[in-house]
């Protein structure tokens, strides 16, 4: 590793939000500008959730299934141990067996809990 | 010198969206407000030259945590207004978990010696080869107690999600 | 600095406006293709070949009518599709489109940032594409959009897990995470498809359910959910979101090309004798013509499979790529440490 990597490597990404966000807000306002400019007819009926014709009965504020609360729990334990993994497999080829062992302990833990939400039925939809 | 006014505009900006996060009065915006919070967070970790680390912060906190809180407020029922819970044992444990954070934070900055502090630009400790090689070798106990952590944290969201059909 | 600064806003300006001809133009080419599928003749009537109907649609939706239903948050309801479409335009940011230019003497690179960590910085942005969707399907307030937006949202995170499984065993072989390195270890016909074709495959289908597209296009299924997310949407702002999708779809094209068919890469090319410039037209256009492929993928797949039901997406990304992915890094690790 001989290349130093400095904070200054970031710049081009502020730039390029820059651009994508200037893009964006330039686009939104063009379009609320030109769109606007027709008079505009409000009425309730126009101006109601859509609800394929029918009447509409309370609103969209509603609790949903526990089941996709579920998977985003388990999203967000996963997503941390896969990061774990990022660091590992970058020096995996100067740590060698050792490296692959320390990491098939930590897997194992991993896929036995991921066998035991299985088994629970964590992904069953009814 | 464009390091300082980013340092400033990303402090501002921290700091700014957790006020918001606390006042804002509906919980969708707070939960934006904190995502907020944690790209500038993001963004201080980046100016430390600590590139691994800024982005596992969006990846764990923005991308992954935040979602689960927005998945959170959408399944709160808004319809009633909620009353914020004023049991006495909420309150006590609010404050306990508080102060336990707050005595870990003194600590820390109880060791923390001022000269210890690198140039952003030489050192090369927070790069994703060098982290690694700290991590699996001075930090292995640790790092494989924590999935026995993550096991736990697995078994309870499962059955917390599964309860009714036990 | 002043020179580096206006160079990089000229690239990104050219990469944004090329991004954004090529999604205007999927458009098109995706009803000719699912018009070739189904024995027709698909849009022919502006211009030649109706060669100007994006441009027709481009403009339509601009002279819109902005509507916004009354029970809506009105500042999320404008959030939603922005972000999404600023998204889907940040991630392009990492991609070697070629190698360098040189002109007079000077360098310069034709990849807006070369970070140490490219991949997970593309992780990182894919990951942000929740928010959009989600934050535009609550905030319209109707219950196909939040439904929609459930969907879409458990759909995108549980794939995602399963890509950033199938990036790693790329990671231990290649020994970094920029993609200007992976690209360059490509070099000839040591493509990394041929190495890891089990991890191509589940980022490949993987791409598919982050981009929304069909198969695995549940959260805008016309049929259950009037249209997903953005039922209540319209003029530019629904243009936002079908046209991120049409940005996504070249861009994770783009990722796929360079993470395992070697980017700008082509064997024997770079043998001719070509000077340095022309060899970076040369090359860009070879990455081209792989983004190209892999849009008709894209298309080919989406008028040929019907849709998932939703508990049979969810065991697949679970139960299947999940475990696929994890035993591919074993085999990957053991591979390499054989050798």
């Amino acid at each position: 590793m001989d290349k130093t990597f400095v904070p200054a490597d970031y710049i081009p990404i502020l730039v390029q939000f820059a651009v994508a966000f200037g893009f964006v807000l330039i686009t939104m306002t063009l379009t609320h500008i030109i769109g606007g400019k027709r008079k505009k007819i409000h009425t309730i009926r126009k101006e109601e959730n859509f609800e394929c014709g029918i009447e509409v009965k309370g609103n969209a504020r509603f609790p949903f299934s526990v089941q996709y609360f579920l998977i985003a729990i388990l999203f967000v334990l996963f997503d941390v141990e896969i990061i774990f993994f990022y660091p590992w497999a970058i020096n995996f080829k100067s740590t060698g067996w050792n490296g692959f062992f320390e990491m098939l302990l930590f897997l194992g833990f991993l896929m036995f809990g991921f066998y035991y939400i299985i088994q629970k039925g964590a992904f069953k939809w009814d | 010198m464009i390091t300082r006014y980013l340092f400033y505009f990303l402090s501002i900006l921290a700091l700014y969206s957790a006020i918001m996060m606390l006042i804002s009065r509906r919980q969708i915006h707070s939960v934006l407000y904190l995502t907020l919070a944690f790209f500038a967070i993001g963004g201080h970790y980046i100016l430390l030259n600590a590139q691994f680390l800024a982005v596992v912060h969006i990846i764990v906190y923005a991308g992954a945590i935040m979602v689960l809180f927005l998945f959170t407020v959408m399944l709160l029922n808004l319809n009633t207004e909620q009353k914020s819970p004023k049991k006495m044992s909420a309150k006590i444990g609010a404050i306990v978990s508080g102060g336990m954070l707050m005595i870990v934070l003194i600590a820390i900055l109880r060791t923390y010696d001022i000269s210890m502090t690198h140039d952003p630009d030489l050192t090369q400790i927070g790069l994703i080869k060098n982290l690694g090689k700290v991590l699996y070798e001075d930090y292995l106990l640790p790092f494989e107690i924590s999935s026995v952590l993550f096991l736990t944290a697995m078994v309870g969201a499962v059955l917390l999600g599964k309860k009714e059909q036990i | 600095m002043t020179i580096f600064i206006i160079y990089k806003v000229f690239l990104c300006s050219v990469i944004l406006i090329l991004s954004l001809l090529v999604a205007m133009y999927s458009t098109l080419i995706e009803r000719k293709v699912a018009a070739f599928l189904q024995d027709r003749i698909g849009p022919d009537r502006a211009g030649p070949f109706g060669l100007l109907q994006p441009l027709a649609d481009g403009i339509k939706l601009f002279f819109k009518e902005e509507f916004m239903p009354n029970t809506a948050d009105k500042f999320l309801y404008i959030l939603g599709p922005s972000l999404t479409m600023l998204i889907a335009l940040l991630t392009s940011a990492v991609i070697p489109w070629s190698i360098p230019v040189i002109i007079g003497g000077k360098i310069y690179p034709l990849q807006v940032a070369d970070i140490n960590i490219g991949i997970l910085y593309i992780f990182a942005i894919v990951s942000m594409g929740v928010y959009g969707i989600m934050i535009g399907g609550w905030a319209s307030n109707n219950k196909y959009a939040l439904l929609g937006a459930v969907r879409a949202s458990s759909q995108m995170i549980s794939y995602e897990l399963a890509m950033g499984l199938s990036i790693i065993s790329l990671a231990m072989m290649t020994g970094s995470l920029s993609l200007k390195d992976i690209v360059e270890q490509q070099q000839g016909f040591h493509w990394n498809i041929f190495y890891q074709p089990l991890a191509f495959l589940i980022f490949l289908v993987c791409a598919f359910a982050e981009t929304n597209r069909s198969p695995f296009d549940l959260p805008e299924c016309e049929t259950e959910l009037v249209g997903g997310y953005h039922t209540e949407y319209s003029s530019m702002k629904l243009g936002f979101y079908l046209f991120a999708e049409y940005v996504n779809m070249f861009v994770s094209g783009a990722i796929m090309a360079t993470l395992f068919f070697g980017g700008y890469h082509f064997p024997f090319v770079d043998k001719l004798g070509l000077s340095n410039n022309t060899l970076a037209v040369v090359g860009f256009f070879i990455l081209f013509t792989k983004i190209t492929f892999f849009g008709f993928l894209f298309m080919w797949i989406r008028w040929t499979l019907p849709r998932f039901r939703f508990d049979q997406l969810m065991r697949l990304g679970w139960k299947a790529l999940i475990p696929l992915a994890i035993l591919n890094i074993l085999i990957t690790g053991i591979v390499i440490l054989v050798r």
